[in-house]
């Protein structure tokens, strides 16, 4: 089998192949949203104070912290869901430095309101002494059932009106599609998927800290969607592992990690639009590089219109 | 709160105010004339601070001449920016989002450049040069550092108005901003101005960051995640693209802050000025003197 350094490095790639997931549902229905990162700390921080407090399985666990993202992104999705493009993605930023900054003050919080000591977060130098419960096998179980899920909705009338949204919010919504409805509900699989992401991410990395979710999180779990492609949903999959499995390969530092991740979505996106998992893009590259397609033909892509 | 604690705030909350307005300026410089956001602009920000901090270090320059300095390298970055992040995908009429995204990886791989040349670790400006006694006579604590970030940034922010109002080039960059068909049927050489806009959003951006390196005598790589946020704010709270609306959303974002932490929740200063910007969004997004703006969702 895989040796112990080679086994991590696959359950981080499938962690990150969730993020991808997480990210490819919203971007699929045309919302350009940045939570992720936010939704992934509050299952992280979630799942560890549950597991502290009331002693459950991990299971359970897992199901309770997604059950709590999806609640929380509901009441935020409601009027969030509002902006588009860049204001939508402004929004998100400023939600996922809300929950970092909360999770860094929630002690002092709680201790005011209660009026004794409480230590549940430990601030900004994060929980650490986590047992590592999550095993390769858990991961490949769910990313196989959300694979598996993904699949379905896209075969459903759900996954149509997804894809409908994203092509023309209006005419959606001119042919009966629930526009509100079916984005706010995009929105909550999405934090569920990430907050699962974040359960998955504290029980493997055994140490969490409100740092490792912020901005450079968020920009990280757009790179594996751009570079996996957000035509299929294959595509972040392939992302996600790629930009993990990457560094791993190439003996990089952690410093080369923040280059690696800008250059790819600057290169891909400049030259990829489409991204890995694209293969019209391919043929379409080829032939650009053949010279019998003039530039400036645009393909269309999910996501970005 | 006395008096005495309020006027402190009020005077710090100006000159942080200050480089709040010309850092969000360069955002709103940008947008107005490209209708991008260029979140690349706060690693701008850092480099700039950077170049300050060489050429009083290595340059031994005075600190006022290390403005220009910073000016001039940091404007230059934001060309390369243009050139490297925004110009391939304009030119293939690519969707806005993407030109977002390239320049978040853009702003990914300045600052981990950064990283690899200038360490992790906080640098400072020689205590020695840095002028930071109090002013006498005054009935809270202003240093000299503070009256001339104030005075340097007003100038900056009365000559942009004269270059973007008074000018050849300020007119053309309004026609750009108008209608980019319009102003090249006209003649206009639409990619210069669009270079232009550029570095001078990459220059202002270059003078908030020395500014803001000398405010707390702290720079790193990551000091821009501490703006970047606060610029968004502000160009939001002032109309996306509004040059005026951008300093005034600079100056309410730095009192909001003051106050947070007057108030006593100096924990929550950051948070609280997000939750502004989240329900400005949501209430009114054309900003607090901004019109609406007319394009299709």
């Amino acid at each position: 089998m895989l040796s112990p350094l080679a086994e991590t490095i696959f359950q981080f790639m499938m962690r990150d192949a969730l993020l991808g997931l997480s990210i490819y549902l919203t971007l699929y229905t045309g919302m350009f949203s940045l939570a992720n990162a936010g939704f992934m700390a509050i299952g992280a921080y979630g799942s560890v104070i549950l597991m502290r407090q009331f002693d459950w399985p991990l299971g359970v666990v897992l199901i309770v912290s997604m059950i709590l993202c999806g609640l929380i992104a509901l009441p935020i999705g409601l009027p969030v869901l509002r902006l588009r493009d860049i204001y939508l993605a402004i929004a998100t930023i400023g939600f996922g430095e809300v929950v970092r900054i909360l999770i860094i003050n929630f002690d002092k919080l709680a201790s005011s309101v209660v009026g004794e000591p409480v230590v549940l977060t430990n601030g900004g130098a994060g929980i650490s002494g986590i047992p590592k419960l999550a095993e390769t096998w858990h991961l490949l179980l769910f990313l196989a059932l959300t694979s598996f899920f993904i699949v379905r909705l896209h075969r459903s009338r759900f996954g149509v009106a997804m894809s409908a949204i994203r092509q023309d919010e209006r005419v959606a919504a001119t042919m009966g599609i629930n526009v509100v409805y079916t984005k706010v509900v995009v929105f909550a699989l999405s934090a569920m998927l990430a907050g699962a992401a974040g359960v998955f991410d504290a029980y493997l990395s055994r140490a969490i800290r409100p740092n490792d979710y912020g901005f450079t999180q968020a920009v990280n779990i757009l790179a594996y969607a751009v570079l996996g492609g957000t035509t299929t949903w294959v595509g972040p999959i392939v992302g996600g592992m790629a930009l993990r499995a990457l560094p791993e390969m190439l003996r990089f530092s952690q410093q080369f990690r923040g280059v690696l991740s800008g250059a790819v979505l600057l290169v891909v996106i400049v030259y990829l639009p489409g991204g890995l998992v694209n293969p019209a893009g391919w043929a379409r590259l080829w032939q650009r590089a053949r010279g019998k397609l003039p530039p400036g033909a645009e393909p269309s892509q999910a996501g970005a219109d | 709160m006395g008096t005495e604690e309020f006027l402190q705030q009020v005077a710090n909350a100006i000159s942080l105010g200050a480089i709040y307005s010309l850092f969000a300026l360069g955002y709103a410089l940008v947008f107005s004339i490209l209708g991008v956001l260029n979140l690349a602009h706060s690693a701008v920000f850092m480099w700039g601070a950077f170049f300050g901090l060489i050429s009083v270090i290595e340059f031994k320059l005075p600190l006022l001449l290390s403005l220009p300095v910073a000016m001039l390298g940091a404007g230059l970055i934001g060309v390369v920016l243009d050139y490297v992040a925004f110009r391939p995908l304009r030119n293939r009429n690519a969707p806005r989002i993407s030109q977002l995204i390239s320049s978040i990886g853009a702003a990914a791989l300045l600052v981990s450049v950064a990283q690899l040349v200038f360490g992790t670790q906080p640098q400072r400006f020689p205590f020695a040069i840095l002028p930071t006694a109090p002013l006498e006579g005054l009935p809270f604590r202003v240093t000299l550092i503070q009256v001339i970030v104030l005075v340097v940034a007003l100038l900056l922010m009365v000559l942009l108005n004269i270059l973007v109002m008074r000018t050849r080039l300020g007119q053309a960059m309004r026609a750009v901003a108008f209608s980019q068909r319009t102003a090249s049927l006209l003649g206009i050489h639409v990619g210069g101005i669009f270079t232009s806009t550029f570095f001078l959003a990459g220059a202002l951006a270059g003078v908030a960051g020395v500014f803001f390196g000398l405010t707390y005598n702290s720079i790193l790589p990551f000091m821009g995640d501490q703006v970047a946020l606060k610029g968004l704010t502000a160009i939001v709270l002032g109309g996306m693209g509004s040059i005026p609306g951008a300093v005034l959303g600079g100056f309410a974002v730095s009192g909001l802050e003051r106050f947070s932490v007057a108030i006593g929740g100096s924990d929550y200063r950051d948070a609280i000025v997000f939750l502004i910007l989240f329900l400005m969004l949501l209430v009114r997004p054309q900003g607090l003197i901004g019109q609406k703006e007319q394009t299709r969702a």
